[in-house]
């Protein structure tokens, strides 16, 4: 089992103009994207890879300048790996409104020849699967032979299934749920809060003022990075363990939870757009593909055509297994075609990047039976 | 332990018809649902524990569940299967009474087989004085899954009790052959079609 190896991104330019279901219209928009493995003749091998909160189209692989510039999902994706490309042709997408090379709020807008900022509408998980759709036209897909993603991405290859029922043979639904509680919307509008209230961010057009708001999106990841997390998991990682020089009745990093929390805080304020961040957040807000149904997901589901994995963990408290099941029930309900399998990962939500064997055996398995 | 043909699979089969749904509890790797779907054109969910058995049948292209029938059948909707099947796990299970309820909440027949304590070789190893080891119960105590031991005449008293409605009995010897006299003493395992 090996990486993929040596990547490169592309751009595809979309001209024709986008209305996003806010009613807000996109001129034109550009997408990044990867591919790993060869699309075959058919063009039937195709797996789109959708990403999470802060993900983006760099899934698998290094950069020829960045060796140590590792795709987010590389313990997946590679010759013999569970999205085997050997068999299959993966891609993975930035999706519009990132902060990684796709149009999003810090793009310049054409129509200002300033960056978007505030401007910058809300996109949904409904706009991102719309925006990846006119990729696989672009890319001469016109099926794939599976949708999978994690938590975020998860949403996003339910959702496929149901914007365009005939496009996607197998959903991977991967630590998800089909709608937030009001616990995990809580645990947004904190983050959103904490960018909001930054003195820099400057109604989110920091851009033009030359800052940004990195303490609002370091604290906003310091809480994020909780819910990523299992009890368990940071009592063994971290325990109360303390730093040398701790005890010292001051405010100074103490514990090794606080020095690792502010560590994930800045490395991600130093690489992420804060307005970004606060459209990803609203995206999870926001989907419910069952309120259109007066709540009920079955109702909402049954367009589907595609067959489902579904996939839980139990140390996953974020999107806790019960929730993932709520799809599997309602799939249930309808007759469609859907497995479901929980792993007990200590990994919290983040279990979904880890290379948890029983995981990886499901996905792989159930990889291997799509023909194609 | 590999049971090679499980001889109630032929009887379960048999009572499906095309485009049923079954859901099967404990349905391991998944090859009595690959058989109602291959053989008798039905459609299936399994629900299965253990994580061999979830990807095995996975790797079958089976519906699977994966969770644990202690917890009953939560979040299945009433009268969503045609048939609830159980095969040989019931005298696994600790919530009896429960389990039976669910499969006749979310299904219209409970299938339900489980091995007779009462079969007369059990009844000789217990006369001399050792608990049985057959090929329906092949384990030893210590190693035992089985939670619970009754016969066919006990199962019959619980249905009456819980007023479940058997609409057919079938039971076999240990070489999977029919047995119609004597079933109590005869029959190495029992299947029955249980409705409300």
């Amino acid at each position: 089992m090996m990486s993929v190896g040596l990547v490169f991104p592309q751009q595809a330019h979309f001209s024709a103009p986008l209305v996003l279901k806010s009613g807000a219209l996109l001129p034109s928009f550009d997408l990044v994207y990867e591919t790993y493995g060869t699309l075959n003749a058919a063009k039937s091998n195709a797996i789109l890879v959708c990403h999470a909160l802060s993900g983006h189209h760099h899934v698998a692989g290094y950069y020829a300048d960045q060796k140590d510039n590792i795709g987010w999902w590389d313990n997946i994706i590679g010759p013999g790996r569970p999205l085997d490309t050997d068999r299959f042709f993966i891609v993975g997408v930035n999706n519009l409104g990132g902060c990684h090379g796709s149009t999003g709020p810090a793009s310049v807008n054409p129509a200002t020849g300033k960056h978007w900022g505030a401007d910058f509408p809300v996109v949904t998980v409904e706009d991102w699967v719309a925006t990846q759709a006119r990729l696989a036209d672009a890319l001469g897909i016109d099926a794939w032979a599976a949708v999978i993603g994690g938590s975020l991405g998860g949403m996003q290859a339910l959702q496929w299934t149901l914007s365009f029922p005939e496009r996607v043979r197998h959903s991977l639904v991967i630590a998800a749920a089909a709608k937030l509680s009001a616990e995990n919307i809580a645990f947004n509008e904190i983050a959103r809060q904490a960018i909001l209230s930054d003195p820099d961010f400057h109604g989110g057009n920091y851009y033009a003022h030359d800052v940004r708001p990195l303490n609002g999106l370091r604290l906003a990841r310091m809480l994020g990075h909780i819910t990523y997390l299992s009890d368990d998991q940071m009592a063994e990682k971290f325990g109360r363990r303390q730093r040398p020089g701790a005890g010292s009745y001051s405010f100074e990093v103490e514990f090794e939870i606080e020095s690792y929390l502010r560590y994930q805080g800045d490395k991600f304020a130093g690489l992420f757009d804060a307005n970004t961040y606060l459209r990803m957040t609203r995206a999870l807000d926001y989907f419910d593909p069952a309120l259109a149904y007066d709540g009920q997901l079955a109702a909402a589901l049954a367009p589907a055509q595609a067959s489902f994995l579904v996939i839980a963990f139990s140390t996953d408290w974020r999107f806790a297994p019960f929730r993932s099941r709520e799809i599997v029930h309602a799939l249930v309900h309808n007759g469609q075609s859907v497995a479901y399998a929980e792993s007990n990962c200590v990994h919290g939500h983040d279990s979904f990047l880890m290379d948890d064997a029983y995981y990886h055996a499901v996905v792989a398995a159930y990889l291997q039976r799509i023909t194609l | 332990m590999q049971i090679v043909e499980r001889a109630d699979f032929d009887l379960i089969a048999s009572w499906v018809k095309p485009n049923e749904r079954v859901l099967d509890l404990g349905c391991g790797d998944g090859s009595l649902l690959k058989r109602l779907i291959e053989e008798r054109g039905a459609f299936g969910y399994g629900i299965e524990r253990e994580e061999a058995g979830v990807l095995a049948a996975i790797a079958q292209g089976i519906n699977v569940i994966q969770g644990d029938l202690e917890q009953g059948l939560a979040g299945f909707d009433d009268d969503t299967f045609n048939h609830v099947v159980l095969s040989r796990t019931l005298q696994t299970v600790r919530h009896t009474e429960r389990l039976l309820t669910e499969m006749l909440r979310v299904g219209r027949e409970a299938v339900v087989s489980f091995p007779n304590f009462a079969y007369w070789k059990n009844r000789v190893a217990v006369m001399n004085g050792r608990m049985p080891v057959s090929e329906d119960l092949p384990y030893e105590w210590f190693n035992t899954p089985n939670l619970r031991f009754f016969t066919l005449l006990d199962f019959e008293a619980l249905c009456a009790k819980m007023q479940l409605v058997i609409r057919e009995r079938q039971v076999l010897d240990e070489a999977g052959r029919l047995v119609v006299a004597g079933p109590n003493f005869l029959g190495s395992l029992a299947v029955y079609r249980l409705g409300r």
